[in-house]
Parts: C-alpha cells; sequence; structure tokens
C-alpha cells in the first residue's frame, strides 16, 4: 500500500481546503488523473495522483485543511504483486505529464468488495509506510478547565484550547462568550504581528459588538476573500500610492475596434478596450522601464523585469482573481484577445491555476463595463503600477473653435512613488493615451 | 457464504456496542450489529447490571420488611421461593432486551448474530446460527466488553464455585457462601446471598473494601454490611481451595482464624478483563496494552484508522454508561465531527444498601495527586427525608477548590445515593461552584437536599448544620 501524498502546489502555497474528492475507495487510478479538488489562496487546483493503483482509503473529506505532504489516499499500487512485493518508489513532487491509461478503471469491481485477505496480505509487509492520522490526545485528568460540556465541544470545534481561554464566570468559568472573544483575540493578534514578510492581517482593531443595534449574521471569509484582504492590505501599508488620471480620445480606434471585431471573433478572442490596452501597455513599459519593475527595499535594489507580463483583474463570484497574460510584446492584439477570452472562462470554471495568476509585471484593471469616471486601483505588489479604467463616454472636446462629440476613456494609473516620480508617471500615462489616439505610434514607437 | 457491507460494523452489543449502533443510525449511517446474543444487551442487561439491580430490589424490599418490625408493622419472616424469584430476574432481563431488539430493528439496525473474526482492516466474517456472513466495512467499532477476572489457583472445576455470571443465576440460597473480592460485584452479590438466608463472608485482599473509594462513604457502608455479613475479612488473601465432600474448603491468609474454613459455595468476583482477545485482531492493526485493553486516542481510534473500540475492552473505568459515552463519541468521529471522549465526572455507583456514589475528583485522588482542596460534609442525620424513612446512615459531600469553591467532586453514602450523584455530576459537567448549588432550590423534604445543605456548610452556613468553624465567606 502506498500513500498518495499533497504534493508542491507552487509558490509560497503550503494548504488548501478540501473542496470535491473526485475518486471513490475501489477506484482504479492512474498516474496524473486528478483525485481531489483544492481551494487554496487563489486557486482551485485539481491535484493529479502521481501514483497509480486501487484506492484503498481516502483519508481525507471536503473542508479538511490539508497541507504539502499530508497523505490523502492509500493506493493499491497496480501490479505490485509481479513486482516481487518492492515498495513502489516516494511519490514525484511535480508528476510528468504523460497520458494516462484510463481505461483501467472501467475494469475495476465495485467499491468495497473486493477481496479483504489479499488486501491485508499486501498491508503487513509493507507496513511502516501507512501513517494512521494523527492522534487526537485527550485531556489529562486533573484540574481541568472549568466549561459546560457545551462550551468545550464548541471551543474544540473552532480550534481554541479550552486551558488557554480566560474565564469570566464565578469561580473562573469558561462561558461560550469567553470562548467566543478568546478566539476573536487571538484572530486579532495573530494578525497585528507580521507573518512572514510582514504581511499585516486587516481588522487588527477589535470590533464592537454590532448586535447591539441590530441583527448581524457572521459568515467566514472564503479563501480567496481572506487572500485579497490580506494581500491589499500589504499593499496598501507597504507602497506609498499616488493616483494620476487622464482622459484618452477613443473615437477613432472605437471605428477600429468596431471594424476588425469580427475577424478577431473569428480566432476565438474578443476584441476589447482591455485587450488593446494590454498591447498598449506592453510598448509603454519598453519606454517605462521603471513601470515593469519592483522595488526590493531590504537590499535597495530596483528589480527591472526583461519581460512583460500583463496581469488582468477579472471579476468573480467568488472575488477577484487576476490572471497574467504573458509575454504580451511578442504577441498581437489578437493573440492577446483570444489569450484574455480563455483566462476569464477559467477564471469562471475555477480552473485557473497559481501559475496563471503569477509572475505579473503590471496589471489593468477595467471597470469601465460597470460604470465609473475615474478611481484609485491599488497596485498589485509586487508591482509598481496598475492602471484603472473606466466607462468611456461621448463628451464634447473643444476642438479647433467648436465642440466636437468625442468618444473619452477615462483612465486613472496608480503608483508605487518609491519607484516612480510623478512627473514620469504622467508622461507614462499621456503615452498611453497617445497610443490610444492614434494608435500608428504603437508601430512607430512601440 | 452471505456476503454484505455495511457503513458502521459494531462488534458487541451491549451498552457501548448497541448505543453507538443507534446513534449511527440517528445520523443516518447504515448499521451492523453483531453479537453472539439473540438481542441487543450484552453482559449489562444479560449478566449484569440489570440482573443484579432487580435482585438488589427484591434484598431491599427484604431488609426494608424486617426494617419494619421496628415501626410496629410486622410481616413474619419472608418466605424465598428461589424459582419464581429467578423467573422475575429473567423476566425483567427479557423484557429490557427484547425492547432493545425491537428498537434495533426500529432504527433499520441490521443485527446479526454470531461469533465474529476481523478478516482485516475492513471486514470481518460472522459464523452464526444463520450460518456465515463476510462483512464488509468502513468503519468498525470493537465494544466486546469485559469477562469475570478467574483466579488459576483457584479454577476449581466445581459447581460451587461460582462467578458473578453463574451467581446472578441464582443456583440456590448456599448456607455459608464465600465472596473473594470486596470490590462493588462482590458486595452487591454478597447483599443479595446474605438477605436471602446465606451467611456470607467477604475476604479482601487489601486493608479495606471498594478500594479507590473514599473510606469515609465506604465506613457508612462497612458499618451496615457488618451486620449483615458473617464476616468481612480485609488484608486477607485465599492462597488454596480444595473441593472437599462437606463443601469448598478454603486456605486462609491473613489476620482470619482459624486459617481453613469449610463453604458451600464460593464467589470469585476479583474484578474483570477486558475481551480484547478478538478472532483476526492480528490482520488489523490494532495494538492492545500490556493490561489487555485496547488501545485509543481521544476519540477512541485505535492505531487501525477505520477501527475503533469503546467501553470495557478500551478501558477503565468499566463501566456501561461510560461505554455509551464513547460509543457516542466514536460515532461523531466517524461522522467527521471533532468530538472528544473528556468528561470531568464519570459517576460510579455501588448498588449495595446503603448505596455509595461518587463523581468527578474523589478525596483520596486530591491527595495522592496533591491537589489543594477543601471537603464539605453533610451528615443525612440532619436530613429530614432521611430521618423520616429511618435511615440516617449517610453522608453527602463536596470535593471543592479552596477559595473559587469551584466543585471538583462529589460523593455520597446513604440509601438512594445512587439517583443524586448525577446532580453531582451535572455539577461538575458545567464548573459550578458551591454558591451555584447553595443558590439553587432543592425541594424538600428530599435527600437531595443534603448536596444544597453541603455547598452551605462550605460557606459556615447551613441550616440544619451548626460548625461556626470559620469566620461567613462574602457569597
Amino acid at each position: 500500500m502506498i500513500e498518495f501524498k499533497i504534493p508542491e502546489l507552487g509558490e509560497n502555497v503550503a494548504a488548501g481546503d478540501v473542496t470535491r474528492i473526485l475518486v471513490n475507495v475501489g477506484d482504479t487510478i492512474a498516474r496524473d488523473q486528478p483525485v481531489i479538488e483544492l481551494e487554496t489562496d487563489k486557486a482551485t487546483i485539481e491535484v493529479p495522483s502521481s501514483v497509480a493503483g486501487v484506492v484503498r482509503e481516502i483519508k481525507v473529506k471536503p473542508g479538511d485543511k490539508v497541507k504539502v505532504g499530508a497523505a490523502v489516499l492509500a493506493v493499491e499500487p497496480s501490479g505490485a504483486g509481479d513486482a516481487g512485493g518492492a515498495v513502489p518508489a516516494p511519490a514525484p513532487a511535480q508528476p510528468a505529464a504523460r497520458p494516462a491509461p484510463v481505461q483501467q478503471a472501467a475494469d475495476t469491481p465495485p467499491p468495497v468488495r473486493q477481496e479483504p485477505q489479499k488486501v491485508v496480505a499486501m498491508a503487513r509487509p509493507q507496513r511502516p509506510q501507512p501513517e494512521p492520522p494523527p492522534a487526537v490526545p485527550a485531556r489529562e485528568r486533573g484540574l481541568a478547565a472549568p466549561a459546560a460540556p457545551s462550551v468545550r465541544r464548541l471551543a474544540r470545534e473552532i480550534g481554541v484550547d479550552i486551558n488557554e481561554v480566560q474565564g469570566t464566570g464565578p469561580g473562573g468559568r469558561i462561558s461560550l462568550e469567553d470562548v467566543k472573544e478568546h478566539a476573536r483575540r487571538v484572530l486579532s493578534s495573530v494578525g497585528a504581528a507580521a507573518d512572514g514578510r510582514g504581511v499585516v492581517r486587516p481588522g487588527a482593531m477589535p470590533l464592537p459588538d454590532f448586535s447591539k443595534w441590530g441583527e448581524v449574521e457572521r459568515q467566514p471569509m472564503s479563501n480567496i476573500r481572506r487572500k485579497t484582504a490580506e494581500h491589499l492590505s500589504q499593499a496598501w501599508t507597504s507602497i506609498p500610492h499616488v493616483t494620476q488620471v487622464e482622459k484618452a480620445d477613443i473615437t477613432a480606434l472605437e471605428e477600429l475596434r468596431k471594424k476588425y471585431s469580427a475577424e478577431v471573433e473569428k480566432q476565438g478572442g474578443k476584441l476589447t478596450v482591455t485587450a488593446i490596452l494590454v498591447k498598449v501597455l506592453a510598448a509603454a513599459v519598453r519606454q517605462f522601464p521603471q513601470f515593469n519593475a519592483s522595488a526590493d527595499m531590504q537590499a535597495q535594489e530596483i528589480v527591472y523585469k526583461k519581460y512583460v507580463n500583463v496581469g488582468v483583474a477579472v471579476d468573480t463570484d467568488r472575488g477577484l482573481l487576476v490572471p497574467v497574460i504573458r509575454h504580451v510584446d511578442r504577441k498581437n492584439i489578437a493573440q492577446i484577445a483570444v489569450e484574455l477570452q480563455e483566462a476569464a472562462v477559467k477564471a469562471r470554471d475555477r480552473k485557473l491555476t497559481l501559475d496563471d495568476m503569477s509572475g505579473g509585471g503590471i496589471s489593468i484593471s477595467n471597470l469601465g463595463g460597470i460604470g465609473g469616471t475615474h478611481f484609485t486601483p491599488i497596485v498589485n505588489w509586487p508591482e509598481v503600477a496598475i492602471l484603472g479604467v473606466s466607462r468611456a463616454r461621448m463628451e464634447p472636446v473643444w476642438t479647433d473653435g467648436a465642440f466636437e462629440p468625442r468618444l473619452m476613456l477615462p483612465l486613472s494609473l496608480s503608483y508605487d512613488h518609491r519607484v516612480i516620480d510623478g512627473a514620469d508617471a504622467m508622461r507614462f500615462l499621456r503615452w498611453v493615451a497617445d497610443a490610444l489616439e492614434q494608435p500608428f505610434l504603437l508601430s512607430l514607437h512601440g | 457464504m452471505a456476503a454484505q457491507t455495511t457503513q458502521v460494523a459494531v462488534l458487541g452489543a451491549g451498552p457501548g456496542g448497541y448505543a453507538a449502533a443507534f446513534y449511527a443510525a440517528d445520523l443516518g449511517m447504515q448499521v451492523t450489529l453483531v453479537d453472539q446474543e439473540k438481542n441487543p444487551g450484552g453482559v449489562c442487561l444479560y449478566r449484569g447490571c440489570i440482573p443484579s439491580k432487580a435482585l438488589l430490589h427484591v434484598a431491599k424490599v427484604v431488609q426494608d420488611a424486617r426494617h419494619a418490625a421496628k415501626w410496629g408493622v410486622r410481616f413474619g419472616e419472608p418466605v424465598i421461593d428461589v424459582d419464581a424469584l429467578r423467573a422475575y430476574k429473567q423476566g425483567v432481563v427479557d423484557k429490557l432486551t427484547g425492547g432493545l431488539g425491537q428498537v434495533a430493528r426500529m432504527r433499520k439496525v441490521s443485527f446479526l448474530q454470531g461469533r465474529a473474526a476481523l478478516t482485516g482492516p475492513r471486514s470481518m466474517r460472522v459464523s452464526g446460527p444463520g450460518g456465515e456472513t463476510d462483512l464488509q466495512f468502513e468503519h468498525c467499532i470493537l465494544a466486546t466488553g469485559s469477562s469475570p477476572t478467574r483466579i488459576p489457583a483457584l479454577a476449581l472445576d466445581s459447581p460451587r464455585m461460582l462467578d458473578s455470571t453463574s451467581a446472578l443465576e441464582l443456583p440456590d440460597v448456599p448456607g455459608r457462601l464465600l465472596v473473594i473480592g470486596g470490590g462493588y460485584i462482590g458486595l452487591e452479590l454478597g447483599s443479595v446471598y446474605a438477605t436471602l438466608g446465606s451467611k456470607v463472608s467477604v475476604v479482601e485482599m487489601t486493608s479495606g473494601l471498594l478500594p479507590g473509594a473514599d473510606r469515609d462513604l465506604v465506613d457508612v457502608l462497612q458499618k451496615r454490611l457488618e451486620t449483615l455479613f458473617e464476616r468481612i475479612m480485609l488484608g486477607t488473601k485465599v492462597v488454596k481451595a480444595v473441593d472437599a465432600p462437606a463443601g469448598i474448603r478454603v486456605t486462609l491468609e491473613g489476620d482470619a482464624t482459624p486459617a481453613e474454613q469449610v463453604y458451600d459455595r464460593v464467589l470469585v468476583a476479583v474484578g474483570r478483563r477486558p475481551n480484547s482477545q478478538i478472532p483476526g485482531l492480528g490482520t488489523t492493526r490494532v495494538a492492545v496494552n500490556a493490561r489487555g485493553f485496547i488501545e485509543t486516542d481521544g476519540q477512541r481510534r485505535t492505531a487501525e484508522p477505520t477501527i475503533f473500540a469503546i467501553g470495557d475492552v478500551a478501558g477503565e473505568p468499566m463501566l456501561a454508561h461510560k461505554a455509551s459515552h464513547e460509543a457516542r463519541v466514536a460515532v461523531d468521529a466517524i461522522a467527521g465531527r471533532k468530538a472528544v471522549f473528556e468528561p470531568l465526572a464519570i459517576p460510579a455507583v455501588v448498588f449495595t444498601d446503603p448505596e455509595i456514589a461518587w463523581a468527578g475528583l474523589t478525596e483520596g485522588q486530591a491527595r495522592e495527586q496533591g491537589i489543594d482542596i477543601e471537603i464539605a460534609r453533610f451528615p443525612w442525620g440532619a436530613l429530614s427525608r432521611a430521618v423520616t424513612v429511618d435511615r440516617p446512615d449517610g453522608v453527602t459531600k463536596l470535593v471543592l477548590e479552596p477559595g473559587t469553591g469551584r466543585i471538583l467532586g462529589v460523593g455520597l453514602a446513604g440509601s438512594g445515593a445512587g439517583e443524586l450523584i448525577a446532580e453531582g455530576a451535572h455539577a461538575i459537567e458545567m464548573g459550578a461552584t458551591a454558591e451555584d448549588l447553595k443558590l439553587t432550590i432543592h425541594p424538600h423534604p428530599t435527600l437531595s437536599e443534603g448536596l444544597m445543605e453541603a455547598a452551605e456548610v462550605f460557606f459556615g452556613q447551613s441550616t440544619h448544620v451548626y460548625k461556626p468553624k470559620r469566620p461567613p465567606r462574602p457569597s
């Protein structure tokens, strides 16, 4: 019997919540076959198996938090019998992308009904391999915390050690409220302390009791919400933000966009303002390399990126996700449009991987589909700039002694003032606007 | 051979096993309960708590009838019809076990009669009247209970030698009965036989009856047992037993004289050992410790993740109510809930007359472990209800945390103590203080007032006990 353990999931991802189990006990699984679905901080991932064989035990269930290295399945390796009882090699961390012999699954008998003796016979000699789940220690007897059984049960459920709770009742008795208050304090103190790279959890201040003023409801933050909150608080507190605004006349661009949109559609993309802006930014950061950079304050250095990857914020039902379109400097607008379309579909289908969402150099947040004139986006740290886009509107523009109706696109550029000066930012923003107004400039300068 | 599959297989249908099966069924699991008997019940219902309590009830009535002469009511000497008494006891057992069988059917728990042998971490084979069945399970709960401990030196192949099981079958009322073991089983059964007319002697190896219970409680019982029993021999050992024509000739080692005595029957009640020699256990990773108990974690999960163990086979104290509580913990764990076995108090009751009961920390444990405590005692002589029934021989005791007055333990001795201990257990579990108990109105006149008044004693303010030893506490 061998165990399938959670492999390395990606940069800085140590754990996730099990959202779905994709196999049953008794199933025959192939190498690289997805076996569980994990919701990690940013993405929902289908984790492929690194082993092939018959699933004998599933050690996790939906809702469990699992860490990298945690045992998920006990698998009886297929063909282990003729291999002379050799213990299979430890699971490779990154399974090779090999086509899987899936058809095996069809021959498998239904779950549970398999010859048990055989399982036992095989389990015995390989005993060191499977480890039972960590034992839950029973409390030592003696002067236990003075708390009612219901209170102790709640503490256990929310992960509070009842012995650490300060009881406010007579004789130090611990009430339900004491346990909740303790949990709140622990959460906020953890938040106040720097975690790893100085990430500060939001909401370190204790909250008032809202129920004094009316009914409230509490819901746990999803992983994505929590991570968004942490990430943006960190960005907001560590980056001195400035936002500058501009308007670009896209009347001509809009005509071109309409004219060629059918063609791009044929290729499977949507010729949107965002897709065009991705290309514009790709050209702009070549003129202004400090916009495709990161500040390394510890080394007192600025990291200039020679690659051009642009993150595009996508609004999903689970929250904000930022897939990254790679090497946009080497792609044309139609290709970018196709990739953007794919990323949006993946985001909505929860198929975005962590890789899909890392490595950006600059980001775009386009809220124009909803409305707005300008806004102040938060820089997606460790990037140094983000371009916010609002809704384009027809406006009277004074041209050659008369008002002319022009389609104006509001742009809001937030940037890290440690790396970028205000004048440069204005030049950058103007460059972007010019490129939109006179698309030829893209070819000329970009 | 039949083959069946189930989500939860429960091996052993005692108070642990059937509680587990029923609760699992209530949570919507598919459950198979396996036992050798026709109906659920286990030792407790068939050969333990229940038949002994039926007999003890009869003994109590006989004693009360004798006692009534003091109050001007004479019934004369009782005539004991052993066959009818045995039938009454059996009727109680049949009624309760039959009822459990019915409840199991209503809950759609599949009941499989037979002996089981594990064949792996997910399967067992059951051989019973219905043939052999291969049962595949996702989880198994071992609730195989315990059996009377045998002393090899005294293992005579004689019908005169009894254990708790055969003693409860009530073969006859022997003239002289020797009870080996001064624990609760020996004292309960000794009381029954003494009341029915046997001359009962008890021999206990240690220096006192009911090892583990607080002495002040045991003293109340011992005073009464000294009049009921022929002899109580403490610090004494039976070193030899011979099946002689006149009876069992035993050789005693200790203070008792003469060292050789002859008894019509000898009841060996020196404890119980866990039934952990389950066939096929070696095909799993379940571990058994040196004392024969199956090792489990706080959720009662064994070293084999699919298998749990509860009740007598999983550790002390070997009590039915501990087993049924563990049953719920184990089923909750199977259901993925974060339950752990962590009681502050497991009440213990000795159903003699008077009864002894305790819960939580005992005075003896506190002294042993060096825990600082205060004791508040209320004697039943000051309890009007006890006096009205002419049973002032009793005491209610609180073991308290100094300063806070938190109730850490409760001890009771007296007629009816067993029914009173639940309030003590509840107080301990809730983290109640003496003040809580004192401020809770208890009905008058009842024995329960003793708990309230003992709490008042802690504050030096008991209504019915004048004990102004210390300045009144602020309350």
